[in-house]
């Protein structure tokens, strides 16, 4: 089964490890060790860290009509930083890869299965 | 026949990786024995005969629903036996049906509601009537659980042994919440409800025996059957709470009292503590004393203290409390109560407050308990709490001689 992991920023917690410094240094290195580790065992489809917020456009169709907006399409509190693709056997194995990820200890790391669309 | 729902479901839901099949199936097999057994005789290997019949069933409804094109439900019966279990515990098929059922990515209460109906074979009417919840909610508490397993991709299996103790420990918790829910019922006049509670021995018994070495089912097995032997004592004609210090201890039940506690001497004998058997050992304390005043509080605090290091939560702590009060003193242990209650979330747990109020009259300080037993009231506790603190309240009134008497 393929499932999509989102890496999200918990605010309460602060904004994480500041680069240039050592704990920095060592959350960059555990997420290569988690992302090797899935491409290893073969599960990784995809995996990337998102530009921030600021960067995002919002882009709505409303009678026909593009229309868009500067930012995400709400303002949330936890934010999407990055994501990870896998394709798995069940959930459990995809949530012991999640656990692996650095966001999993800075914030949350959400796990949902990608939905199959059957043939027609 | 309710020892055979769990075996048949187990099976199906294992052959086709399809809960709500198994569920069916299970009904039909156990309606078949309601059917032949009286007519017929038991049947030599009655689980055997069930879990042959479920599968039989359910068969014939895959073959029918191949016939269909049911491409979907062939996709997942492939899937559930895409990787067979090599796990050699007896009863696996069991198992693995509980422990999907209890699985951490659902929410506990639908844990709860999903083994009752799913492992125990309750109707959903059941369960609402147990739980105290509408039917309808119920209903769709167990559609949405089954729908996450099944998109989720939540397997049916048994965890291996590197994540057996954290699984392990959601399933003992949803058997436990059944259980206290059972022993100390939400939003009703009744001190319990026998039927949840013997639900949940049913399910600890059995888990006991698919897992004889674990510690911890052994302890919970323990808990439940030492607690429960209270039960009978538990009320009084009224149907009001009777405290253990005010129980008629000839009507517990000595033969759970001495199952139990051979239980707790076996799992404790393994070397391996845990909450449940720590809870089960203070239980067990309760057990053997033969009056309220012979209870070994010495030895419930210390397995209290013990405790909190697998658990350190308030409530454990005010448990402990009390134990302290009765070893060394009420002083002693009002003053642990009284800094729970300046610091924790408990100041709004009505119960923190009637400890106090009884330290506090037993320190012969009658006006400060009555106001102590005043804000527990306030905080709107259950119905069977609040006839006992009105109660204590009319007696300390009736004493009614000043503090300054000491």
């Amino acid at each position: 089964m393929k499932y999509i992991a989102l890496l999200y920023g918990d605010p309460e917690m602060g904004p994480g490890p500041v680069p240039g410094t050592p704990e920095f240094m060592q959350m960059l290195s555990d997420y290569q060790a988690a992302t090797e580790a899935m491409a290893g065992a073969g599960v990784l489809i995809d995996s990337s860290p998102l530009q921030p917020p600021q960067t995002a456009t919002t882009v709505r169709v409303r009678d026909g009509e593009t229309q868009l907006s500067d930012g995400p399409f709400a303002e949330i509190k936890e934010q999407l930083g990055g994501y990870y693709i896998l394709d798995c056997a069940d959930l459990d194995t995809a949530l012991r890869y999640a656990a692996m990820i650095p966001a999993a200890r800075y914030g949350s790391v959400e796990v949902r299965p990608v939905m199959v669309m059957g043939p027609h | 026949m309710r020892a055979a729902w769990w075996p048949a479901a187990a099976s199906v839901a294992r052959l086709c990786g399809d809960l709500s099949l198994a569920e069916d199936c299970a009904q039909e097999a156990c309606a078949a024995a309601l059917a032949q057994w009286p007519r017929d005789g038991l049947p030599a290997n009655p689980e055997g005969w069930a879990v042959a019949v479920a599968r039989r069933r359910a068969l014939d409804q895959l073959r029918r629903e191949g016939a269909r094109a049911g491409k979907e439900r062939t996709a997942a019966r492939e899937w559930a036996a895409a990787e067979p279990d090599r796990s050699a515990i007896a009863g696996d098929d069991q198992l693995a049906l509980l422990f999907a059922c209890c699985h951490p990515a659902l929410d506990p209460a639908s844990r709860v509601t999903l083994t009752l109906r799913v492992v125990c074979g309750l109707p959903a009417a059941s369960i609402a009537r147990l739980l105290l919840l509408a039917e309808p909610a119920v209903a769709q508490r167990i559609v949405r659980a089954k729908r996450k397993i099944r998109d989720a991709g939540i397997r049916l299996r048994v965890p291996g042994p590197d994540e057996l103790p954290a699984r392990l420990s959601s399933v003992l918790h949803a058997i436990y919440l059944t259980f206290t829910e059972g022993h100390s019922p939400h939003g009703t006049d009744a001190v319990a409800r026998d039927d949840l509670c013997e639900e949940s021995l049913r399910l600890a018994r059995h888990l006991s025996r698919l897992l004889p070495d674990e510690p911890e089912v052994t302890g919970l097995l323990a808990l439940i059957l030492l607690t429960s032997a209270r039960s009978a004592a538990r009320a009084d004609a009224d149907g009001a709470l009777v405290l253990l210090a005010d129980q008629d201890r000839s009507r517990w039940d000595e033969s759970r009292l001495a199952e139990g506690r051979a239980l707790v001497e076996t799992a404790l004998a393994r070397h391996r503590p845990g909450p449940y058997q720590l809870q089960a050992a203070i239980a067990a304390c309760h057990g053997d004393a033969a009056t309220a005043a012979g209870t070994d509080w010495r030895q419930i605090a210390a397995l209290y203290s013990e405790l909190l290091r697998f658990d350190p939560s308030p409530v454990i702590e005010a448990n402990r409390a009390v134990a302290v009060a009765y070893a060394e003193g009420p002083a002693a242990g009002l003053a642990i109560l009284d800094t729970l209650a300046a610091s924790s979330r408990l100041a709004r747990w009505p119960q923190l407050h009637v400890a106090r109020g009884a330290l506090l009259a037993q320190c012969g300080r009658r006006e400060d308990a009555v106001t102590v037993y005043r804000e527990a009231l306030a905080l709107e506790p259950a119905e069977a709490v609040r006839r006992h603190i009105t109660s204590q309240i009319a007696a300390l009134s009736a004493a009614g001689a000043p503090d300054k008497e000491n």
